[in-house]
């Protein structure tokens, strides 16, 4: 089951350069919240802040409170490792590991935390996570090639499905379908569609049509002009962002009069 | 080309352009056309002059060497040889023992400088990131991939002297010698497979959830691991010619001593080295038929020749194994 997460005042750094300022949000479990927004108004770091993600890069850092199912992410004795293995992520270029297969590129997740399970175990899980992303019956009899032999589309649905092999309770998704042709992008969206009866999903997208085809929630992030710190504009249920939103700005953007 | 002769349309405020102006000329296309196929041949040429020493060094070894290589050479030592004249069991003196020197000497030298070096390229690139230890550090990394062999040689000389007293020479000694020649080559190398892994696959990594070590030993050092081998092979291939160094620190014998650790060590650059310097041997009247004058002169060619077919192997060992390891990139 997905787990909802509350983001209370929460500012987000690199370095000293404040990058997103005052998030405040609240993403309910078992549905598809998407947010939006221009170009470098901090979307991404957002998302990459959920599964503690952002601190990797150096000097990167946050002020504020995640709470998963009301645990605070940041907290003192957290491991962010453990985070990531309950809230997983899919980035915008397919990245399946190119020394593996796809069987090995599922179980990934798995082997690489030094965890020995069963072959036999290993195999439910490999055509548990394939056929979750919709890729079973692709691939079901290559499973030794490698998983950067597929498409893009597979590929992307290839990291799909290694995320939810380690079994989240939230996945993050960046951008999944930009790199992705229509027909690739349209297998994604069902998938997703699919997934949030077990996961709680939270993707990033340009594509405001995809916002409105997939997502329950929507948030839309805005920045006052280039060098300030960006912030959540407006957050609303997806009908309401769409056909009748209660903000100016919001209403600019979905219609395109922006800037 | 009407297109191109008429003006561009009129953008309010930019100037007016002529677009005729930039077309290029046939004489141009001709020119780019000569000069292009003088270039061509300038090229291959240069390719040609580059191949010229290498085939020519492998012709001249080939030819010089063929003669004395057989099993007698590679299954006997040098203890006993004296002049011209064959030894009791038939052969005129062999390398066994300067082949287990250089094997074991470079092995030891492989195993010091390898690990050293792969832990210093992962510090640089995964956990310094531009720090000023990490500046250092290259900088003096750079600065030892400069430092003459000879001086290699006698740093070890006098580190093994301070440890086990003046006139300690082992083969040990020269893994340690050879090992300094070693590290920035290999650390060179494998800190640029290192960067060019690409970040997603470290972000894909962390994002399941895998911790950082097991993120840079099962993904990032996996995914370099074809070119961090071809950079062991090439730092191989720098060291196991040298001369000087081991001449200093492991010092030359006639018989087989297979032990790393104690009592000087031959190698096949020190015994071409030693063979040439003996150049002939006299042949007294007495001594027969069997006798042949410039015996040493035709055992430094054939140990030359050894060592390249050496050198070869590795290379081919190195070749296979990146194949195993191969990404395979369909991206």
């Amino acid at each position: 089951m997905g787990q909802r997460i509350d983001v209370n005042h929460l500012n987000i750094y690199y370095g000293d350069f404040l990058a997103v300022e005052d998030v405040n949000l609240h993403i309910e479990p078992n549905k598809v919240t998407a947010f939006i927004g221009p170009s470098g108004c901090g979307k991404s770091t957002v998302l990459r802040t959920l599964d503690r993600m952002h601190e990797i890069i150096p000097g990167a850092h946050v002020k504020g409170e995640v709470l998963l199912e009301g645990n605070n992410l940041y907290g003192k004795d957290v491991d962010p490792v453990s985070v990531r293995r309950q809230v997983g992520m899919v980035f915008q270029r397919p990245n399946p590991f190119p020394t593996m297969s796809i069987r090995e590129n599922v179980l990934a997740g798995v082997r690489l935390n030094n965890r020995k399970i069963s072959k036999s175990d290993e195999d439910d899980l490999v055509e548990w996570a394939l056929r979750g992303a919709n890729l079973w019956q692709e691939v079901k009899d290559r499973l030794d090639n490698p998983g950067i032999g597929l498409s893009g589309g597979q590929q992307q649905r290839l990291c799909i499905a290694r995320a939810v092999a380690v079994h989240p309770q939230v996945l993050l998704m960046d951008e999944p379908c930009s790199a992705l042709d229509p027909i690739s992008t349209l297998a994604v969206e069902d998938l997703i569609n699919e997934l949030k009866g077990d996961y709680t999903i939270v993707i990033v997208t340009h594509n405001m049509q995809q916002a409105a085809r997939i997502a329950d929630f929507t948030g839309f992030f805005n920045l006052k002009a280039v060098g300030q710190p960006g912030h959540l504009e407006y957050f609303a249920d997806t009908n309401t962002m769409f056909n009748n939103p209660q903000n100016d700005e919001a209403e600019r953007y979905i219609s395109g009069r922006f800037g | 080309m009407s297109a191109a002769t008429n003006s561009s349309s009129q953008i309010e405020g930019a100037p007016n352009i002529d677009f005729s102006k930039f077309e290029t000329t046939r004489s141009h296309n001709a020119a780019r056309q000569r000069k292009d196929r003088v270039m061509t041949v300038l090229i291959a040429l240069a390719f040609v002059v580059a191949l010229i020493p290498l085939i020519s060094v492998l012709l001249t070894t080939i030819a010089g060497g063929i003669k004395r290589l057989n099993f007698d050479f590679l299954s006997h030592n040098m203890q006993g040889v004296f002049g011209g004249k064959p030894t009791p069991s038939g052969g005129y003196g062999g390398v066994l023992h300067a082949i287990i020197g250089t094997l074991e000497i470079t092995g030891g030298a492989m195993i010091i400088s390898i690990p050293i070096g792969l832990m210093c390229s992962v510090y640089l690139v995964e956990y310094a990131r531009g720090g000023r230890l990490a500046h250092t550090v290259s900088l003096l990394v750079d600065v030892m991939s400069g430092i003459p062999s000879i001086v290699a040689g006698l740093f070890a000389y006098s580190l093994f002297t301070i440890l086990g007293g003046p006139g300690t020479i082992n083969g040990f000694e020269g893994s340690v010698a050879l090992s300094l020649l070693m590290i920035p080559t290999v650390v060179k190398t494998s800190e640029e497979m290192l960067k060019i892994v690409p970040n997603d696959l470290r972000e894909a990594s962390y994002a399941l959830g895998v911790t950082k070590q097991r993120t840079i030993t099962k993904v990032v050092l996996r995914t370099a691991l074809p070119g961090i081998v071809s950079g062991a092979i090439l730092a191989i291939a720098r060291v196991i010619g040298e001369t000087a160094p081991l001449l200093m620190t492991a010092g030359f014998i006639l018989n087989t001593n297979v032990n790393l650790f104690n009592g000087p060590m031959a190698t096949l650059p020190v015994y071409v080295f030693k063979e040439f310097s003996d150049q002939t041997v006299t042949c007294p009247a007495a001594a027969g038929a069997g006798c042949v004058e410039d015996i040493p002169t035709e055992r430094a060619w054939a140990a030359a020749l050894v060592l390249i077919i050496i050198v070869l192997v590795l290379n081919l060992i190195g070749r296979l194994i990146e194949k195993m390891f191969a990404v395979k990139t369909e991206r």
